[in-house]
């Protein structure tokens, strides 16, 4: 699967899972599980420095954009000018050009407002910004993103830190057929079988945050995320077999008793 | 003179550059990045870039975050 790669903007990624920061307990355990998952795009967000305290330590020690593909986001922003502003900022800093582009519709189920999407990647995308947008299983909406310069398109599976698996897989696989752009599956994701679906269904790739940071056994769910995201790549590669109602021998009867 | 950073008000002396408020306030420049009322600064003009007093400055890094961190108010 290492010769699998994904390409995006011209940019190669080698893992087709990736991660959020999120949630962690310190930056050790986000570390550890960032290398269980053998994910080489990781999120973060734009916040404040701290400034009172000296001593408070940065996340990029822990997970150096030498070794990680830095994805800033804007979440936590509600309107397109928020969004542009912690964009731009996140793009200042200095470790890429990328953006996971949320435009937060309502707080409550965190689903994006589209049309708000729309209009600020559209003004990113202008200004040079390599816009993955975190966007609804809508496919049409998914075809406005492409049409205004997004790279990829980042389609919910369900709503955020849900763990509630893929809700609509047929939107999700229409989606998939109605973009030519690679899409990358992000949120609602539970448990592995879950990142095995979305990959069987054809996803190029699933962001997720919760799932593993949420989990017991962060690490270990991180591990077994790995693995979920190859096998549902590999499956989808292979092509799966139709479903049938009734049995299909598949020891031959020639030669029976 | 009296500027505010990140939201709080503070005294700081005349002739501050961005990049020597950044050095008084033991934050790496290399990791920030810094809007000056409302405009980003380019990092390479830190150093030229004069703070007057009124001036509203955010020094902004990366904090972990997946899909739903919230604005911490």
């Amino acid at each position: 699967m290492s010769d699998d790669r994904l390409t995006i903007a011209g940019i190669e990624f080698r893992s087709r899972l990736w991660v959020g920061t999120g949630k962690y307990k310190d930056f050790i355990e986000t570390q550890k599980a960032i290398e269980a998952s053998g994910a080489d795009v990781v999120t973060v967000a734009v916040r404040r420095v701290n400034i009172t305290d000296r001593k408070s330590e940065n996340l990029l020690d822990y997970i150096s954009p030498k070794t990680y593909k830095i994805l800033p986001n804007t979440a936590g922003c509600y309107t397109v000018e928020d969004a542009l502003r912690y964009a731009r900022l996140a793009r200042a800093a200095g470790v890429s050009d990328m953006v996971k582009l949320e435009v937060i519709g309502d707080e409550r189920t965190l689903f994006p407002d589209t049309a708000g999407l729309i209009e600020a990647a559209r003004i990113l995308v202008k200004e040079g910004f390599i816009v993955f947008p975190y966007t609804n299983d809508d496919p049409i909406v998914a075809k406005r993103l492409v049409d205004v310069g997004c790279p990829a398109v980042m389609p919910l599976a369900a709503p955020i830190g849900s763990g509630l698996g893929i809700r609509n897989p047929y939107n999700l696989k229409i989606l998939m057929e109605s973009v030519n752009v690679p899409v990358i599956v992000d949120a609602g994701v539970g448990t592995a079988s879950d990142a095995a679906l979305a990959m069987e269904y054809g996803a190029d790739a699933v962001l997720m945050n919760t799932a593993i940071a949420g989990a017991k056994e962060p690490i270990l769910m991180a591990e077994a995320m790995k693995y979920a995201v190859w096998a549902g790549r590999m499956a989808f590669k292979a092509g799966r077999i139709p479903r049938k109602l009734y049995a299909t021998a598949s020891s031959p009867i020639e030669g029976m008793l | 003179m009296r500027i505010t950073v990140n939201g709080e008000s503070r005294e700081v002396a005349d002739g501050h550059s961005v990049a020597s408020l950044l050095a008084d306030l033991g934050v790496p420049a290399e990791r920030v990045a810094v809007e000056l009322n409302l405009k980003v600064v380019d990092r390479q003009t830190f150093p030229g870039t004069p703070l007057r007093d009124g001036d509203r400055v955010e020094v902004i890094g990366f904090i972990g975050g997946g899909e739903d961190t919230r604005h911490e108010r």
